[in-house]
């Protein structure tokens, strides 16, 4: 069974049709890329995923799960974690804090036990400590721990959106544009950290991606869109050799 | 008939709420920041009005051919109180919101919010506490049509509104800095870059602003007195606004009229007191039933 | 410079860093227990009084400075935990009964009016909440048999057990009790998921409800929880004037409970304290000015309120981190001297943060 199945998936704002019927799924274990020129409705498609946007027509479905109406905060609960475009984090607090936050879904304390601190509330924050500090061991965010995001550099907050997502211990990972911004050398550190997640983790990655470098070295299959629909699904190289696809970025 | 006269006193009073709540729009429109001291500015310019009006009775009691045109220093105070207001539309901003461009509107707003106690402080140094009453050629007179009784300052008010709206469409729709308003208004960086000096067009719209708060104060001065408590009738004024749909200009006054027509009527079959809260028992009901407002402007944050 | 050596998670989860945190705070305390034995009548109805703001404050504070929710009609809540006591009280429910009561009762209110608040943003829910004041003080106003109307009604004494606690002392610490268990469950709170659901709300909505933050919810009990915090401030500050009438709780009320949190310092508990101590001291070191000023100056009518005014737009301009904000910049200073840079604090100026899209 997939992880992840889309079926005729549709949404317009405002008459023009931004995603039409594309339907997809996303296996367990795979690296699943979108690819597309700019406009094609990749960011598009994950705000629907994430139920930012309510879609016109067609369904989703998650883990054999029909989430086509379940609201944004749910979603995170059953096992989808994402990053933004342009990072989204909360930038006044710490880079400890904001991964602190990501625990919120594994909650298991109620208001009244957090207003007074009992026990169970201390147990499970010195849980969650821990759990952090292994996901800031892993992508190496050691020295700023304690550093509020305002003041650290784009690429550490990437990779701080990303750490903050894995905390959720979800069990599908959307990566929106991911190496945007980053430099050669941070890219490929990054694609080395995508395969950590997938292997290591066993999480299944989703990602909207420019650099087809990195889309060719981490993908298992490449789904090409172009003007809010499907081109094309395969292989990296597959995708990269498809006329279609050659002709979306390259013009007649 | 009895309708007709709640109406009348209605649109009157509405348009004063539309007037003020077209000053809160405009600066939101055009700066993004919520100035909560505009009843105070339009207590500032009723009061610079009266002043005006003793000096210019004073000053013309030496030309004769003046003292006896009846209303001339009320005309020539008038003018001359809005481009006081204008000027120290320009002033506040410059030496005040400047600095705070690019702070969250939280700040913006209690920061007006303090200018608004500050200003009242100020009036009641200068010009007391006891209410005043300014000697406009509107008062008093009234029009009597078929035993519809209508005074003299409600004509004032409603006309003084229907000349600052058309001034203020043909001045948005046709000079060029209107234009360039709208322009900063919708996106102040790209304005900027195609050579808009977004920063002077904050001041202008400030004047602006400080000028139809001025020509609120006075238009009401004749039914209300003058007193440094009477600007918090802007309170009132922004539930219009929003009621309106924050930002749109054209909404501030029917947001006004709205909440304007709604008090007498209150006042005359609900219980005692009700009217004074009406106002904002419709923004509740407004913000729940229809938060974007009569005409909405506004759009959700793009992720 | 003190460098902190962490050896174990607990030291991130503990309210004291280190013992030289233990020690201050160890300080403070013993001072403010002992305060009583050094300090007049006079001085100790005031430092009671200042205690009651603090708590209001603190509920303030969970939400305009933690959940980024600003409200303009906090008075509200500290006059209907005021009202809501006093009419206990003279139902015959003995005080330890009625304070949580009333409290409550603030809570639920607070989360009614948290329900529409959910689909508003920043000016409109200011607006929204200085309408709910309005509306609530005219409530309070017409519904006689409660509230005594304009009239006003008298709150029955302090009783705990048979003692009253009507006397400075008593009362002083009955304020200073209350005080420290309200800032301690805030603590608390913003230490754990709930405060933190607060912060994530405060910062990034969209981002937070990525994170499976429910966002009405979150916000709901923001409200319930600030409006708590406030209405038992109320119970308090009914005691403290003794007799209830309208004209108590106003829109100034609100907006003082505003400066109180803005010139503290937005986001920090301690500015909590901060802006309380300067809304108690700005009053006498009025009082103090009118005796030396010249007479006219004294007899400006809405002096006070004109004077609050200007100190909080010249916060906002050259200071919108409060008084802890400055203090933090002080000891760093200290700490890092010669070495401090200015532009450590400067802030960050976007050309224009809008929250718009067009």
């Amino acid at each position: 069974m997939s992880l992840f199945e889309a079926h005729d998936l549709s949404v317009s704002f405002g008459g023009i049709k931004a995603v039409r019927d594309v339907s997809f799924t996303i296996e367990p274990g795979e690296v699943f890329s979108i690819i597309g020129p700019n406009g094609a409705g990749k960011t598009t498609i994950f705000n629907l995923v994430s139920r930012f946007y309510e879609t016109d027509s067609g369904s989703m479905a998650f883990d054999g799960v029909d989430i086509t109406g379940v609201p944004p905060h749910r979603i995170a609960e059953m096992g989808i974690a994402r990053t933004f475009q342009n990072t989204e984090l909360f930038e006044h607090e710490t880079v400890l804090t904001n991964l602190l936050i990501a625990h919120h879904v594994h909650r298991r304390t109620s208001l009244v036990t957090d207003l007074l601190f009992l026990p169970g509330a201390r147990r499970q924050e010195l849980d969650f400590r821990r759990r952090v500090e292994d996901v800031i061991d892993l992508l190496d965010l050691q020295s700023y721990r304690e550093q509020p995001i305002g003041g650290l550099p784009y690429g550490a907050r990437k990779m701080v959106e990303i750490a903050r997502a894995l905390c959720l211990e979800p069990k599908l990972l959307l990566l929106d544009e991911p190496s945007s911004g980053l430099n050669p050398e941070e890219t490929e550190d990054l694609s080395f950290w995508i395969e950590d997640i997938v292997e290591d983790l066993g999480i299944t990655v989703a990602m909207v991606e420019h650099d087809m470098n990195l889309v060719a070295t981490v993908s298992d299959r490449v789904m090409a869109m172009a003007d809010g629909a499907e081109l094309a699904t395969g292989n990296p190289t597959e995708i990269q050799n498809h006329p279609d696809v050659l002709r979306a970025y390259l013009g007649d | 008939m009895e309708i007709l006269q709640l109406l009348i006193i209605g649109v009157s009073q509405g348009c004063v709420y539309g007037l003020i709540a077209l000053g809160f729009v405009l600066i939101y429109k055009a700066t993004e920041m919520v100035n909560f001291a505009q009843g105070d500015m339009m207590m500032l310019g009723a009061f610079i009005a009266f002043s005006l009006i003793e000096a210019f009775d004073w000053l013309f009691a030496f030309v004769p051919v003046l003292s006896a045109l009846p209303g001339a220093s009320f005309a020539f105070a008038f003018l001359g109180t809005l481009l006081v207001m204008a000027a120290f539309g320009v002033l506040l901003e410059r030496g005040v919101l400047r600095p705070m461009i690019g702070e969250p509107p939280f700040a913006v707003l209690m920061l007006t919010i303090g200018l608004g106690f500050v200003l009242r402080a100020v009036a009641g140094a200068i010009w007391g506490n006891q209410p005043r009453a300014l000697d406009s050629p509107f008062a008093g007179g009234t029009f009597d049509i078929g035993g519809l009784i209508i005074g003299y300052e409600n004509v004032a008010i409603v006309a003084g509104t229907a000349l600052l709206c058309g001034a203020l469409y043909l001045f948005f729709r046709f000079t060029r800095i209107g234009i360039a308003m709208q322009a900063a208004s919708q996106n102040q960086l790209a304005a900027f870059y195609v050579g808009i000096p977004v920063k002077r067009v904050f001041a202008l719209v400030w004047a602006i602003s400080a000028a139809i708060a001025a020509a609120a104060g006075i238009l009401v001065a004749p039914v209300n007195l003058i007193d440094p408590l009477m600007g918090f009738i802007g309170i009132k004024a922004f539930a219009a606004a929003i009621v309106g749909g924050f930002g749109s200009l054209p909404g501030a006054i029917v947001g006004g009229l709205l909440i304007g027509i709604a008090e007498p009527f209150v006042a005359l079959h609900l219980p005692p007191g009700l009217s004074e809260v009406s106002a904002f028992v419709i923004l509740l009901a407004m913000l729940v039933v229809r938060p974007q407002g009569i005409f909405p402007s506004l759009q959700q944050k793009k992720v | 410079m003190r460098f902190v050596l962490k050896t174990n998670y607990a030291q991130d989860v503990n309210l004291f860093l280190h013992n030289g945190q233990r020690f201050w705070y160890g300080l403070l305390a013993l001072a403010v227990l002992l305060a009583p034995l050094g300090l007049d009548r006079f001085y100790l109805g005031e430092f009671a009084y200042l205690y009651i703001w603090a708590i209001a404050g603190v509920g303030l504070m969970l939400l305009v400075g933690y959940t980024g929710l600003v409200s303009l009609g906090h008075a509200a809540f500290l006059a209907i935990g005021a009202y809501a006591h006093a009419w206990l009280l003279t139902q015959g429910v003995p005080f330890v009964l009625s304070v949580p009561l009333a409290t409550a009762f603030c809570a639920v209110i607070g989360y009614l009016v948290g329900l529409p608040a959910l689909r508003m943003t920043g000016i409109y829910l200011a607006i929204a909440t200085l309408a709910f004041e309005r509306i609530a003080a005219w409530v309070i106003e017409h519904w006689e048999s409660v509230t005594g109307g304009h009239f006003g009604m008298r709150v029955p004494d302090p009783m705990v057990f048979g003692m009253s606690l009507d006397g400075p002392v008593p009362f002083y610490y009955l304020c200073l009790g209350i005080l420290s268990l309200s800032l301690f469950a805030a603590l608390n709170l913003l230490r754990s998921p709930t405060g933190r659901a607060f912060i994530a709300v405060r910062d990034s909505e969209v981002s937070a409800e990525s994170m499976g933050i429910n966002l009405a919810r979150t916000k709901c009990t923001a409200f319930a929880i600030s409006a708590a915090f406030t209405g038992l401030a109320g119970t308090l500050f009914s005691h403290r004037i003794g007799y209830l009438a309208p004209d108590a709780f106003t829109v100034q009320t609100s907006i003082q409970l505003l400066l109180m949190v803005v010139v503290g310092g937005l986001g920090s508990l301690q500015g909590v304290v901060y802006g309380a101590i300067f809304l108690g001291l700005l009053p006498q070191a009025i009082a103090i000015g009118r005796d030396v000023l010249p007479q006219w100056i004294g007899e400006i009518p809405g002096l006070e309120p004109g004077i609050f005014g200007a100190i909080l737009v010249l916060f906002l301009i050259f200071e919108p981190l409060g008084i802890h904000g400055r203090w933090i910049k002080v000891r760093l200073w200290f700490d890092q001297f010669p070495l401090y840079r200015r532009a450590t604090y400067k802030r960050q100026r976007s050309y224009l943060r809008t929250e718009r899209v067009r």
